[in-house]
């Protein structure tokens, strides 16, 4: 599904933030990606998205080389991808349930079509009764939450998410890593990104390590 | 799954995707947030250009409609001029001039004035209770002709040198040239003043247009990250600015119509003349259907232009970025 080799980054002229990362993503696999803050996994999981190029190796994504996709292709690729950003970029202007229903909204979708699904999805994630709200309104847990509705919404084959519990307590960590492990199990791939060591230790998954630029994996 | 994307093709499908953002899903809280202090100013500033472009409409309307009021009143009249020569008698000069216009092919209608026609004529110049007698006074010989196939006036004039010498012959073939050509003038200026002020107007689209894609940035990283291509972010400036633009030029056009309109009523009066005589000046300043037709056209073309505008600045703004 996913495919680096030899994959380097550096910003501008600065030092390798990102070195010699050979490793792949299975179709249906979970795994957290971790190490101290300021390793790279923000970094990593921008080259993952596309919204980094690397300065050198090779990334395949879901079979593309990716350096050789145009704009409209890149944009095709992405609505296979969730992404929970760890600062959500939710839309302020727009209501919970339309900043949810946004990627459907992209693809060209009539409203009809998807109201019940988004629906369904806001009282999934404990958002039903949230979903006129702004979000300037919502607390940090309720933005978390509407950001990984977002993401899931469109069904992606591959999720990321960045910190997914950085900001919520942690009971509610608990929850939203359940919820990582039912759209696991219904066939998503799934990558969280996190340096939250007890988080990690309630699911056993393989481990992506970042140190130092380099990347350890232990399955 | 099929994108908004018409890209680069013909002229009616970019009609037609004008046409599917106007009337599509208005309950829906449009992508690139309706209002802020932006686009406010820019409503604004659309409302005005409008505005000018409509005074400027209507007048090159009024103008053209007046000189060809005055041009085809003008070609259905000529007039032989009789003036008193020593050794001849006036009357039977008038009489003769009569005899020969009546006899041209094209003449409908013949009529002298009489003394005290021609009195009252002089009257503003000479003052009343004058007596014409003691006056050379020349007079006038009215000839309606066939419009469209007027008398030859060569010849005419012609056979009057050699009968009446004291007549002369008046075709208002140069007032009606000169008459031409000032109409033409005014429409010209008005068309460059058209194309200044839409430039100005296409100018400040563009610069709201940065300004509005430099402040919703968030707003399309997000739409480039859940798999909008650039076509479909460009598509959504498009329709705010269509928004805006419809709104200043309908603001601005609906104050020009409003304005026409109350000057067709109150008509002549605003100038302190009798109403008539500003109705022959102006043709009673009123647009006419066609007049207003071609306002609420222009309000239309205004929303497209800073449609259109919005559009490219966009596209182009996005294919740099990448
Ligand atoms: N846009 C950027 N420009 C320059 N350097 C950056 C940029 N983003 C991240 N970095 C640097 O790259 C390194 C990895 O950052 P990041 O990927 O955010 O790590 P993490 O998410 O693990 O905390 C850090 O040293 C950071 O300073
Ligand atoms: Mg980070």
């Amino acid at each position: 599904m996913v495919r680096f080799e030899n994959v380097g980054l550096r910003y501008g002229l600065g030092p390798e933030v990102l070195r010699d990362l050979t490793f792949r993503i299975e179709p249906h696999s979970f795994q957290f990606l971790t190490g101290p803050s300021g390793a790279g996994k923000t970094s990593l999981l921008r080259l993952l998205f596309l919204s980094l190029r690397p300065t050198r190796g090779l990334i395949t994504l879901f079979d593309h080389d990716v350096a050789t996709l145009d704009k409209d292709s890149l944009a095709v690729l992405r609505r296979r991808i969730g992404i929970v950003f760890q600062d959500f970029r939710l839309l302020d202007h727009m209501t919970t349930y339309e900043n949810v229903a946004l990627p459907l909204r992209v693809l060209g979708r009539e409203e009809e079509t998807y109201r019940d699904e988004v629906e369904e999805l806001l009282h999934w994630v404990g958002l039903g009764e949230r979903m006129a709200a702004l979000p300037p309104v919502l607390s940090g847990g309720e933005k978390q939450r509407a950001a990984i509705a977002r993401a899931v919404i469109a069904r992606p084959q591959l999720l990321l998410a960045d910190e997914p519990t950085g900001n919520v307590d942690p009971n509610l960590a608990k929850r939203l890593l359940r919820l990582f492990i039912e759209l696991n199990k219904s066939g998503t791939s799934v990558v969280i990104a996190t340096h939250d060591i007890g988080l990690m230790d309630q699911y056993d998954a393989r481990r992506l390590v970042l140190h130092e630029g380099r990347i350890h994996v232990y399955d | 799954m099929s994108m908004t994307d018409p890209g680069p093709a013909a002229g009616t499908s970019r009609l037609a995707s004008l046409f599917a953002l106007v009337r599509r899903r208005p309950r829906e809280t449009p992508i690139v947030p309706r209002t802020s202090i932006a686009a406010s100013a820019l409503i604004a500033v659309v409302a005005i250009m409008t505005f000018l472009a409509s005074l400027t409409t209507g007048a090159v309307v009024l103008v053209r409609g007046a000189a060809s009021d005055w041009q085809s009143d003008v070609s259905r009249e000529v007039t032989i001029q009789v003036r008193p020569m020593a050794g001849r008698d006036l009357e039977v000069d008038v009489v003769r001039a009569v005899e020969i216009a009546r006899s041209a092919p094209g003449v409908t209608a013949v009529r002298a004035q009489d003394k005290a026609e021609s009195a009252r004529l002089l009257e503003p110049w000479l003052g009343s209770g004058l007596s014409l007698d003691s006056l050379p006074v020349p007079r006038l010989i009215v000839i309606q002709v066939t419009p469209g196939r007027p008398p030859d006036f060569a010849a005419l004039r012609a056979r009057l040198a050699a009968e009446v010498p004291s007549a002369s012959l008046d075709d208002h073939r140069g007032f009606s040239r000169r008459l031409r050509a000032m109409a033409d003038t005014v429409v010209g200026i008005g068309l460059a003043i058209l194309a200044l002020v839409m430039a100005a107007t296409v100018l400040s689209v563009v610069f709201a247009t940065r300004g509005a894609m430099a402040t919703n940035r968030p707003t399309v990283e997000v739409l480039h990250f859940i798999g909008a291509k650039d076509a479909y972010v460009a598509g959504q400036f498009m329709r705010h600015f269509l928004f805006l633009g419809l709104q200043g030029g309908a603001i601005g056009g609906g104050a020009a119509v409003l304005m026409f309109l109350v000057l067709g009523l109150i008509g002549g009066r605003l100038f302190g003349l009798g109403g008539s005589d500003a109705a022959a000046l102006f043709g009673g300043v009123s647009l006419g259907i066609g007049g207003y037709m071609i306002l609420l056209l222009q309000v239309a073309l205004v929303g497209a232009v800073t449609a259109f505008t919005s559009r490219r600045v966009v596209a182009a703004t996005l294919k740099a970025v990448s």
